[in-house]
């Protein structure tokens, strides 16, 4: 270990910050400039000490989100038509297919994808945002750990999608079967990626900023 | 550079150039050189802020050509080999994507090679075109800095790894309807995403940021 945390000597403040010294950090490169620095002089990346708007952003691209993932959820994701006769499948229903194939383990990975980690992730960003206004129940890691695992896990989602993708690719012998993609494919994939836009535009430092807070 | 700052009626002298903030949680540390194979954690937060290896970038750079190679190798090999009631069906990844754009599957199939081959390519080349130079010890070529910038904000749009998995998934829904033999291009495209992910383990972002500045200095 060769990074040392600067002490603030003989006071009781706990951490000291790029902004409480009034400096500016650069969130891509971690380089420190004088406040009102407005471009980073080692990657060029425009600098914030807080991301402006960052938690208006990660709203307005979380409600995006949750609005494309309704009809994602209402609509057919699949057409498949056998010998002229045509079933649709949503993406419950697709995993209810998959059941009662007997692949119950896929049928797990495409529910987890499709429905749990959606679903946990508006929640989870919803929490985090709202947390950094207010006093938290969770601790200030566990917070952090939750944020990273939003953004590790929400890209995902896309599985149903290029399931989607491939069998509709591929699945093409004119009368004996054929695949086609439902409304669902394409509010789905969106859905993911105003998601996956929502968690960037937050700004991790501010879950530590309110714990700043708390405990002063 | 010096700065003078007020803390609370106390004044520091720190310098800037040796200070680091974590990106996480914009935490100040006085960075020395890190040793090679060691790990520097930011002591707020404990997310890792400097992880240099040994000859990490000639290593990244040969995985990052490799990809790339593979890369071409499953967009233009057959993919999937399907076969049901008397037809047969190869198909390329390419064929896949530019066969069949009608209606709603033509969205789909843009996002879907945006997603799988366009912005992964986008990625590896960036990353070549920035570590190349630095490998051999020459300044970084024009545009680095940007070109990088590019390259790691890519990295969650990347999403070979997934599309694996969804191959995965749609083999076993097809087995019902059709016959279906893997081909070349699927075991590229696996090949393709252990390998990104051992250079991007490999890969210390900080590191190569420094590296950029002091080379483009000198
Ligand atoms: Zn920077
Ligand atoms: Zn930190």
């Amino acid at each position: 270990m060769q990074v040392d945390g600067l002490e603030n000597t003989g006071r009781a403040q706990p951490i000291l910050t790029a902004r409480r010294a009034g400096l500016v950090a650069c969130s891509v490169c971690g380089k420190v400039h004088a406040a009102g620095s407005d471009r980073c002089r080692r990657c060029h990346a425009p600098l914030h000490s807080r991301a402006p708007a960052s938690l208006q952003r990660v709203w307005a691209w979380w409600l995006a989100g949750l609005v494309a993932y309704i009809p994602a959820n209402i609509y057919p994701m699949l057409r498949t038509a056998t010998f002229g006769h045509e079933t649709k499948n949503t993406i419950v229903g697709g995993v209810i297919e998959l059941m009662q194939h007997g692949s119950y383990f896929v049928a797990g990975v495409v529910f987890s994808a499709s429905v749990m980690i959606p679903v946990g992730k508006f929640i989870a960003i919803a929490y985090l945002a709202i947390s950094v206004r207010y006093v938290s129940a969770l601790r200030v890691h566990t917070r952090q750990h939750l944020y990273e695992v939003v953004e590790f896990i929400g890209r995902w989602s896309m599985i149903d999608v290029f399931v989607v993708a491939i069998l509709s690719a591929l699945v093409q012998f004119k009368f004996v079967a054929s695949v086609h993609p439902g409304v669902a494919a394409v509010s789905f994939a969106l859905s993911v990626a105003f998601t996956m836009l929502s968690a960037q535009s937050f700004d991790s430092r501010l879950i530590w900023d309110a714990d700043e807070e708390d405990q002063e | 550079m010096q700065v003078a700052l007020a803390d609370d009626g106390q004044t520091e002298h720190l310098d800037l150039e040796g200070l680091i903030a974590c990106p996480v949680c914009d935490a100040l540390h006085n960075l020395h050189p890190v040793p090679v194979g060691e790990i520097a954690r930011c002591h707020r937060c404990h997310s890792t802020l400097m992880a240099p290896r040994a000859s990490a970038m000639t290593q990244i750079v040969m995985l990052a050509a490799s990809a790339l190679i593979l890369m071409v190798a499953a967009v233009f090999f057959p993919f999937l080999d399907l076969s049901a009631a008397g037809f047969s069906q190869e198909s390329s990844v390419i064929d896949a994507i530019t066969a069949f754009s009608d209606g709603l599957l033509f969205p789909l199939s843009f996002a879907v090679a945006a997603l799988i081959v366009v912005l992964p390519a986008i990625r590896l080349a960036a990353i070549l075109y920035v570590l190349g130079p630095m490998m051999i010890g020459e300044r970084p070529a024009r545009h680095a800095i940007p070109a990088f910038r590019l390259a790691e904000a890519l990295k969650p749009w990347s999403m070979a790894e997934i599309f694996v998995v969804g191959v995965a998934v749609a083999l076993v829904k097809i087995g019902g309807m059709a016959q279906v033999h893997v081909g070349p291009a699927f075991w590229a495209f696996v090949a393709l995403v252990v390998i990104t992910a051992l250079k991007d383990t490999f890969m210390c972002r900080l590191t190569v940021w420094k590296t950029l500045e002091e080379r483009s200095q000198s």
